[in-house]
């Protein structure tokens, strides 16, 4: 275990639940039923097991976490581990009592989701007419009750000109921060391609608006920015390293190091029912098999990037290039760059395609 | 910038933390974690919400005998880094 940090946060996928389908939804694209969700005492368990390992923050998330009819018991519990807790949601289930309680039960944070910035917006995107008035109902009450808000604004081709107005909101609300991501092309958003990538020109657009925003809101609202990255010179890195900081618990107990592993079919991954959590991060092959830098191939092995982007997404590697070991094909210093270029190419001809929803697949 | 009767204070769901597993101080805010060292730590525990900035730093410069210029500086970089980020409140006096 020489060598291994020990993970600061833990991201708790709830439940895969949500009245929203947002077509970029990071969950897998098998979604799981509530039948298969961990019930509530092990992921009490769960969060005691993370606090003692290292953890010092739970995000619960989902789907939408207010799904979950315990949410309050187990927020209780994260707080009771000492873990801090942020709760990351589309508003869509909370009510103002509900907040009390979670308030009473120790709830640290707010994230909440912003789909557009209008309901005709909001809604389309987010699949759930009336979704946005009830958000907005919600993020008064958030304010009022005085937790520390951080809005995050989903950015693609359809809304992309909402931002500055985005901005205001987040101001209005009392927000501290926003989380201004462009959406990340995995599971569900690949069906949608054509109709949610920036062109690059409204890549750049965001780019200048995010830089003006900085300089006349420093201090008061923090922009957190995530660009376009097939329009970026450098990828992402991804998690902040592959099993470095931190780590995903899926609603059935899968655990992975980051939400789209699973895209990987030669990776296989642990459950908390089946092994302690500390052995997961530590030992499990789907944590060893991408951490650090052993893994690289070139151009990766001998660039002076290796340890500041880790070689970028595994799982976008291994979607464009065809290899998760490849360099992530949207840097400009990959081999394979081409193809993220006819990819966004492609995209640009398709942009009027309709929207394809998540949604469950039937029970069997 | 911090003026002498700036009154710093650490605002709802930013506080300190013993992590007991690291053996270290940390900083806890929203999405985020600080490792603190034991500077930071120092000028933390200090930030009570009604100290202002000019009492901190005396209180720090009697206490690691230094000269006050140098430590209002430090604490100043210190606090300043946190109000950008929205870990610290400041109110004027």
């Amino acid at each position: 275990m020489i060598g291994i940090a020990r993970p600061i946060a833990m991201l708790a996928e709830l439940t895969h639940r949500c009245p929203l389908s947002c077509p970029y939804c990071s969950n897998p694209v098998e979604l799981t039923h509530k039948a298969g969700e961990l019930p509530t005492e092990v992921w009490v368990d769960v969060f005691a097991q993370a606090a003692a390992m290292g953890v010092l923050q739970v995000h619960l998330s989902g789907g939408e976490p207010a799904s979950r009819r315990d949410l309050e018991e187990l927020v209780a519990a994260a707080a009771g581990a000492g873990l801090y807790t942020n709760l990351i949601t589309s508003g869509i289930g909370l009510t103002r009592d509900r907040l009390l309680a979670l308030e009473a039960a120790g709830l640290d944070h707010v994230q909440l989701s912003l789909q557009g910035t209008d309901a005709a917006m909001a809604d389309a995107i987010g699949g759930y007419r009336g979704g946005f008035d009830r958000k907005m109902e919600v993020a008064g009450w958030i304010s009022d009750i005085g937790f520390p808000l951080t809005l995050n604004f989903v950015m693609h081709r359809r809304n992309l000109h909402q931002l500055p107005r985005a901005l205001e909101m987040a101001e209005e609300m009392g927000a501290r921060r926003i989380e201004v991501a462009t959406v990340q092309f995995h599971g569900w958003a690949i069906r949608n391609t054509g109709t949610l990538m920036p062109t690059l020109e409204q890549a750049r657009e965001a780019d200048a608006m995010v830089r003006d925003a900085r300089a006349r809101l420093g201090g008061r609202l923090v922009i957190d920015y995530v660009p376009a990255d097939y329009h970026a010179e450098f990828p992402k890195r991804c998690m902040g390293g592959w099993g470095s900081s931190g780590f995903n618990v899926m609603p059935d107990g899968t655990v992975l190091p980051c939400h789209a592993a699973q895209t990987i079919p030669h990776l296989s991954f642990d459950r908390v029912q089946d092994r302690p959590l500390a052995e997961i991060w530590y030992e499990g092959a789907a944590f060893n098999a991408y951490r650090g830098t052993d893994w690289m191939q070139e151009p990766c092995c001998s660039c002076n990037r290796r340890e500041i982007d880790f070689g970028g997404c595994r799982c976008q590697a291994l979607a464009l290039a065809g290899d998760a070991s490849a360099t992530d094909p949207v840097c400009s210093r990959s081999p394979h760059r081409d193809k993220v270029r006819a990819l966004a190419d492609a995209a640009a001809a398709d942009a009027g395609a309709a929207l394809v929803y998540r949604t469950f697949a039937p029970v069997p | 910038m911090m003026e002498a009767t700036d009154v710093p204070s650490l605002p709802r769901g930013v506080r300190t933390r013993f992590d007991d597993v690291r053996g270290v101080w940390v900083l806890l805010a929203p999405e985020r974690v600080l490792m603190l060292d034991e500077i930071g730590l120092a000028i933390l525990d200090e930030v009570d919400g009604t100290r202002d900035f000019g009492t901190i730093t005396a209180m720090l410069a009697a206490r690691y005998d230094a000269p006050a210029d140098r430590i209002a500086a430090d604490a100043a970089r210190f606090l300043g880094g946190l109000r950008n980020r929205r870990f610290l409140d400041v109110v004027a006096a």
